[in-house]
């Protein structure tokens, strides 16, 4: 029908009588293949606007775009987009009981378009929360409360002070607009993890960043100062969950450079929807959004986004994620592949939440959603985790690592005897002269558990003399 | 001046102390001299070996011979080895004749004179014998596109039959690290979990008749190509001329970007490829054996018969893409009628009986 008009008509409306629906799909179709240049050549009608594939009433946003990898979500409204995503996150936030009315969620904003859709979203849930608590006869059920944090990372970033203002400025006016309710935003500079002294912690980290040669260690080791600083916000006051907006498309080049990186094992940890691994356990509700997406809808819905301190991967992580951007150009499911692939992994015992405890029980059944258990294996309780990175230490390496650093048990062996291949390799000095200086720079909260590590060890070698589990005997 | 001096000390090989440095090892980045090259090298390999318990004395083992770098290198560094330390081995050379003319030809030259220069016994298998066809008339056949699918099935079991011929107990493949790592990404990225728990294994197959194990699995083809390099071994370096593949390309480019940017990123991977936690319980597929010749298979008939089947029916896109299981359990009566009224086409080129 569309196509009647003249010799254009290409092969993929050769069959008229199979009707309106299918005739649009197809049409859609043959536009996505053909290239941008000669799309009006194709029909004029289609660049007038294709009506959304899902509600047939509002005209396709998504189409009219040149060259995105339009997959499933082509041809949608901004709407029928908009509530397309919206379903994904609230599905991964009911169905792993990431937010439960009685907590306070700590939300992790760093400006860029993921966590700016994640900031919608946990809004707009808890706006409709809080809309039917006024509703509510007997107002019994309480409302989540929500906190936002900013991380600030002029003390090792070249952006000027006046841009970081601005961009300050900017995100207070965004956070103080999404009420009711209000929202407490906490902007606190990364150094903080130091000590509250702030121009002493500047330097410290500055030199600490300095004596890593590995520029994918350096990076590394970044976000892993990022992840205390927001556990660190977070119990400072008083919230009990954390959300990130790590996207599918940030999970997957993880998947990848972190099998670059040897770290095979304890992989399954990092990508599922919970990690209770940490004191406040950490949340993924955007697992199942793809950059893109969450790009598009912040332009669409001109939702304001920084990317202040936004550096382009370097290293091994750059390598990974131009990698995964070209495989995706090719094929617009990679990414969920690559996920689907590590979700068939096995799980650890702290990828769910720790069993709720009476005080939210009352409310399950107003969760319609079946919690979705996590086939962990109870068996492998993994008691060791690398120092830096935190990640689950697998126990053949342990056990190298531990002969390699038996001979003198000083503070410098145990702590080499803890941290992952990994991060001995990229971000640990190669000098075992500067492994005393290394050590003095990491943050008190970094290096705190070394001491519980050791006693453990120590207890552990001569465990099959001791006839009592604790050290008084009794 | 200070630098001058760093660098011309730093120009002794860092094993003897003694020698001029002759070349970075690849793996390692240590300078070294030519001779402690070789050894760190050999003795890499004879360990993997005996670590791993690949070879027990007396045992007959295949060495899949293409004329390639890595087979060659394979095929020599084990004939010495096995003098060496005395593995006890009954070493022979196994070369596949897909018979594709330009190429396969002349790399069977260079394995016939490996023969004479290791003393290795040398067998021929080829695709025109076992299957009726040779690679070029496949190509001819079917063209371009998919003709990689039927050489590898068909290589991989010709293989086999050979090894079976001659009552072989091993075969030795040159599979090396970066080959290894590139499986590991590859089949991450397509999402094979099976074949992902299974890729890593030093040696597969110990429950069929001819268990396989690949020596190099922990060493860089740069250092193969540098051994092969510097000993003057003699072997055909030419890409097969039906081969360009781009999607196998992709994995290898981002390897060989990795490896200049952090040399020890290849065994990374390998060994994160070890230790990831798959469940025991995760499906795998079940292995049975063909119906129609005998050869292990997941499905009725393995997949050489059934592209066998399909060539000799004049259907080469049988048994090709994704809808092999929905077809193929549709079409498995017709096929089965098929055979059995002509009768003549498909059993008179059968893909052989093996007797293992």
């Amino acid at each position: 029908m569309a196509c009647s008009g003249g010799g254009i008509c290409q092969s993929n409306c050769y069959k008229e009588e199979e009707g309106g629906e299918k005739e649009e799909e197809r049409l859609q179709k043959g536009k996505r293949a053909t290239p941008k240049s000669d799309s009006s050549a194709v029909n004029p009608v289609l660049d007038d606007g294709v009506l959304c594939s899902k509600c047939k009433d509002e005209k396709s946003v998504l189409s009219a775009q040149p060259n995105n990898p339009i997959n499933d979500a082509g041809g949608l409204c901004l709407s029928c987009f908009r509530s397309s995503l919206y379903s994904k996150f609230k599905l991964a936030v009911t169905s792993h009981s990431m937010i439960s009315p009685t907590d306070k969620v700590l939300v992790a904003f760093s400006g860029g378009p993921a966590s700016r859709v994640l900031l919608q979203f946990v809004h707009e849930m808890q706006y409709k929360a809080h809309m039917n608590l006024i509703a509510s006869k007997d107002r019994s059920l309480p409302v989540f409360g929500v906190g936002v944090a900013f991380v600030v990372e002029t003390a090792i970033s070249t952006v000027p002070s006046y841009e970081v203002d601005n961009a300050i400025e900017d995100i207070k006016l965004i956070v103080s607009s999404l009420a009711p309710p209000s929202k407490v935003l906490h902007i606190t500079p990364i150094e903080d993890i130091f000590s509250s002294d702030s121009t002493q912690g500047g330097s410290k980290l500055r030199e600490l960043l300095h004596s890593i040669t590995d520029i994918t260690g350096k990076e590394d080791l970044l976000q892993n100062l990022r992840m205390l600083c927001l556990q660190k916000i977070a119990l400072a006051n008083g919230y009990n969950k954390l959300v990130l907006g790590s996207c599918t498309s940030r999970i997957a080049c993880h998947v990848i450079s972190a099998t670059v990186k040897g770290q095979g094992f304890s992989l399954p940890a990092d990508i599922q929807y919970v990690d209770a691994r940490r004191e406040i356990p950490v949340g993924l509700p955007l697992r199942d959004c793809l950059a893109w997406e969450l790009k598009m809808l912040c332009s669409l819905d001109s939702l304001k986004t920084h990317q202040l301190f936004d550096r382009p991967n370097a290293g091994i992580n750059g390598l990974v994620s131009s990698f995964v951007a070209v495989l995706q150009e090719e094929n617009p499911s990679r990414e969920r592949t690559i996920i689907r692939t590590a979700e068939k992994l096995t799980p650890f015992y702290f990828n769910k939440l720790p069993e709720s405890n009476s005080s939210h029980d009352q409310f399950s059944s107003r969760r319609r959603h079946k919690p979705q258990t996590v086939k962990s294996d109870k068996s492998i309780q993994v008691e060791n985790f690398c120092l830096i990175c935190n990640s689950p230490l697998n126990g053949s390496d342990l056990n190298i690592l531990r002969s390699k650093h038996r001979s003198g048990q000083t503070r410098v062996d145990t702590f080499a005897a803890s941290c992952c291949p990994s991060c001995c390799f990229q971000i640990l000095p190669k000098e075992p002269s500067s492994m005393e200086q290394f050590l003095s720079l990491l943050p008190e909260l970094m290096i705190r558990r070394v001491k519980e590590d050791n006693k453990k060890w120590l207890r552990e070698q001569i465990e099959d003399c001791l006839l009592s589990d604790d050290e008084d005997g009794t | 001046m200070e630098d001058v001096k760093q660098k011309n000390r730093s120009r002794l090989c860092s094993i003897c102390n003694d020698k001029k440095a002759a070349l970075k090892r690849p793996k390692t980045q240590e300078q070294i001299c030519r001779e402690c090259f070789y050894s760190v090298f050999e003795e890499e390999i004879h360990n993997v070996i005996v670590d791993n318990k690949l070879f027990k004395s007396g045992e007959r083992v295949a060495i899949a011979a293409s004329g390639g770098k890595d087979s060659t290198v394979l095929a020599y560094i084990l004939s010495e080895l096995n003098r060496r330390h005395n593995y006890g081995l009954d070493l022979f050379l196994l070369s596949v004749d897909e018979g594709i003319t330009g190429y396969r030809d002349d790399s069977l030259e260079t394995v016939k004179r490996n023969e004479i220069q290791y003393g290795l016994p040398l067998k021929v298998v080829s695709y025109k014998d076992l299957y009726g066809w040779t690679m070029d008339e496949i190509v001819k056949a079917i063209g371009l596109k998919n003709n990689c699918t039927f050489c590898g099935v068909f290589r991989r079991q010709a293989l086999d039959r050979g090894a079976a011929l001659m009552r072989t107990d091993k075969l030795a493949t040159g599979h090396n690290a970066d080959d290894m790592a590139e499986t590991v990404l590859l089949n991450i990225l397509r999402g094979d979990i099976a074949r992902l728990s299974r890729c890593t294994l030093i040696t597969t197959g110990e429950d069929g008749p001819i268990p396989r194990c690949k020596p190099f699995k922990y060493t860089y083809e740069k250092e193969i190509v540098m051994y092969a390099y510097f000993k003057k071994l003699d072997y055909f370096s030419t890409e097969c001329i039906y081969s360009p593949n781009a999607y196998r390309g992709f994995a290898r480019e981002f390897i060989k970007d990795l490896e200049r940017i952090r040399p020890s990123a290849i065994l990374d991977i390998i060994r994160s490829g070890e230790n990831l936690r798959i469940s025991t319980s995760t499906k795998m597929p079940d292995q049975g054996t063909c119906e129609r010749c005998g050869y292990i298979s997941s499905q009725k008939w393995c997949k050489a018969c059934v592209l066998l089947d399909g060539l000799n029916r004049g259907l080469p896109r049988q048994g090709i893409g994704r809808t092999r299981g929905a077809v193929l359990s549709k079409d498995r009566e017709q096929i089965r009628t098929d055979s059995e009224m002509k009768g003549s086409i498909s059993q008179s080129k059968p893909c052989g009986t093996l007797d293992f």
